[in-house]
């Protein structure tokens, strides 16, 4: 990541709003056949499920541990999913692309796991029901070396412990 | 477990001649004309070679070293040896003493001779360096040490016609520890494995049963630190090299990672992430004592003290993007230090103290360079579409790295493999290991 590209990034994403705005019916043509929205993944090529609409993991772009709308929704599923099943307890994996540094990778994934953390937290669902782990860039999803594959593997997996 | 570092080396020295030679190598600058030196194979008897195939199952010790040194010397980019078909002086007659003018018609400037004898379990080897245009000899020195440890001897040669002819400390007597890879990107098996700079004797200190990342030396080399996921747990241990215990160090509520041992080999300095924030730690080897160091909601991590303890260089991202800075060991002080365009990671500061060494990501590419500890005059020695990690050879003129191909989309072509570039940014090439290879870091110098 630097500086130009993701200024490129947001200006992408504002760009993407604009033309939501303006146009309704272009909203699907993004990048890569609307597989990423700026350079955050929004398909479903590795998600996997919790239980029947639950998807276990959520997106994030480049160097960022912010959460998306997307992200969102999808984990307040996980914890409607999780109150509805007091004794399971997770593991949330946050994980980097392999374009950094391994250390620093590591860290950013300790800080996404714990992004996704805190929002189940909010939710209602007790901490100690959540531990994390960051494999940085160490356990990819997809082993392709472009933008979409690393989309991929920017994520934080929810994963039952018990 | 693995003793390797145990070893009775004794060294005799006959003599240094210290007077003015002709022959000198400025390291300083790149070195686009190595010195032409002629490496005679070390001359063994008869006798010898039978002991030598009985204890060693090598035929020829002799020659068998001399091809050691003659490696290392090419390798540094800083000597051409010479092709040993133009030899016109057989090695015995020429260790007594060289024709020198036999020498300079083929163009050598320095010459090795040795003779290397096995008796009584014992291998005793001479060698002498020449100056071909004084005529004169300029070194000669004896060991005698166990009779498999005869590349260690090759090495130890090469890092005394090194300091010799340069003036500077060798870096050969020196092993490398490094994450060997293996298996799919999706599913690689990580073991620790550590081999002798030059690629040979590699040996694997852990099975691959759990992931193992960025181990690193003590300044003694006979330790390691390390990050494991033993138990799914990441954390950092440590390890000893020669009787293979092993302890976790970094034991605390969340992950411990990025270590590094302080110069004086008294501390252990780490990053301790827990609720999304990663700082900079120690502990104190010897009493457990953890000192926090930094206390900053972004990210601090790659933590590297300078070799007099008394700063430490780190990566963070509290400017908004990763960048290095420099502070004072107790944590105050903190100041950026890169400031180029893009973004910095892994500082590491040089064995000589005046340089820090990093990787820095920019428009899609990676370097690797080097910057004075403020900051100024940044060099960057290589570029290359994935590589990190620098680590310093014990004489601070050469940096090991990895470096990592891209894939496909079916993740092919992918490999990752160490390299080596001097300082001057001349002489990049790559480093044999058994497998694929990341992480590595550079013992001190095992001898003298």
């Amino acid at each position: 990541m630097n500086f130009s590209k993701s200024f490129r990034n947001t200006f992408l994403v504002i760009l993407l709003s604009l033309i939501v705005s303006a146009c309704a019916t272009k909203t699907t043509s993004t990048k890569v056949e609307g597989q990423m929205q700026g350079d955050v993944y929004t398909g479903t090529d590795t998600v996997k499920y919790l239980a029947d609409g639950v998807p276990d993991r959520v997106f994030f772009a480049t160097n960022e541990s912010i959460l998306t709308t997307k992200s969102r929704d999808t984990l307040r599923k996980q914890a409607n999913w999780l109150r509805a099943n007091s004794s399971i307890n997770v593991v949330v994996e946050g994980h980097a692309d392999e374009r950094g540094t391994r250390e620093y990778n590591l860290a950013l994934g300790e800080r996404r796991a714990n992004a996704a953390k805190d929002y189940l937290i909010t939710y209602g669902i007790s901490a100690d029901r959540i531990s994390v782990i960051s494999y940085g860039k160490e356990r990819p999803v997809d082993s392709g070396s472009n933008p979409l594959s690393w989309s991929k593997n920017r994520r934080s997996v929810t994963v039952k412990a018990n | 477990m693995i003793r390797i570092f145990n070893l009775t080396l004794l060294v005799f020295l006959f003599l240094i001649t210290k007077a003015n030679s002709l022959i000198e190598i400025d390291i300083t600058r790149g070195n686009l004309d190595p010195l032409p030196i002629a490496v005679s194979p070390l001359f063994q008897d008869d006798n010898s070679k039978k002991n030598s195939i009985n204890e060693i199952k090598v035929e020829n010790v002799g020659s068998e070293i001399s091809s050691v040194v003659e490696n290392n010397l090419k390798t540094s980019g800083l000597f051409n040896p010479l092709s040993k078909e133009a030899f016109l002086q057989k090695p015995d007659i020429a260790h007594l003493k060289p024709r020198f003018e036999d020498w300079a018609l083929i163009k050598a400037q320095a010459l090795i001779t040795g003779k290397v004898t096995i008796e009584n379990k014992k291998l005793k080897v001479e060698f002498r360096l020449w100056d071909i245009l004084a005529g004169r000899e300029m070194m000669a020195l004896a060991f005698t040490t166990v009779p498999t440890n005869w590349r260690r001897v090759g090495h130890i040669i090469s890092d005394k016609v090194y300091e010799r002819l340069t003036g500077e400390k060798g870096y050969f007597d020196t092993r490398i520890i490094y994450v060997s890879e293996e298996g799919p990107k999706t599913a690689r098996v990580k073991k620790l494995a550590i081999m002798d700079q030059d690629g040979f004797n590699t040996k694997y200190l852990t099975l691959g049963n759990e992931l193992v990342l960025t181990p690193r030396f003590n300044p003694s080399s006979q330790m390691v630190t390390y990050l494991s996921y033993f138990k799914n747990l990441p954390r950092v241990y440590l390890l000893d090299i020669e009787t293979g215990t092993q302890e976790v160090v970094g034991d605390f509520p969340g992950m411990t990672f990025a270590p590094r041992f302080s110069p004086d080999g008294k501390k252990i300095i780490m990053s301790f992430a827990k609720d999304g924030n990663s700082d900079i730690y120690t502990m104190d080897l010897e009493n457990r004592i953890v000192e926090r160091i930094t206390n900053h909601p972004s990210i601090d991590t790659s933590p590297s003290y300078s070799p007099d303890n008394k700063f430490i260089t780190f990566n963070s991202d509290r400017s908004g993007f990763q960048q290095i800075y420099v502070m004072k060991s107790d944590g105050s002080n903190v100041k950026r230090i890169s400031f180029g365009k893009g973004l910095y990671g892994t500082p590491v500061w040089s064995p000589r103290g005046d340089l820090i060494a990093f990787t820095k990501l920019h428009k899609g590419k990676f370097y690797i360079g080097v910057m004075r500890t403020d900051g100024s005059g940044e060099r960057l020695l290589t570029e290359n579409y994935y590589q990190e990690a620098p680590s310093w050879s014990p004489n601070g003129r050469v940096l090991i790295f990895y470096r990592e191909t891209k894939s496909n989309d079916k993740g092919e072509g992918f490999s990752a493999k160490l390299w080596s570039i001097d300082l001057t940014g001349y002489n990049e090439r790559q480093v044999q290991t058994e497998t694929d290879a990341s992480d590595p870091s550079w013992s001190s110098l095992l001898s003298n």
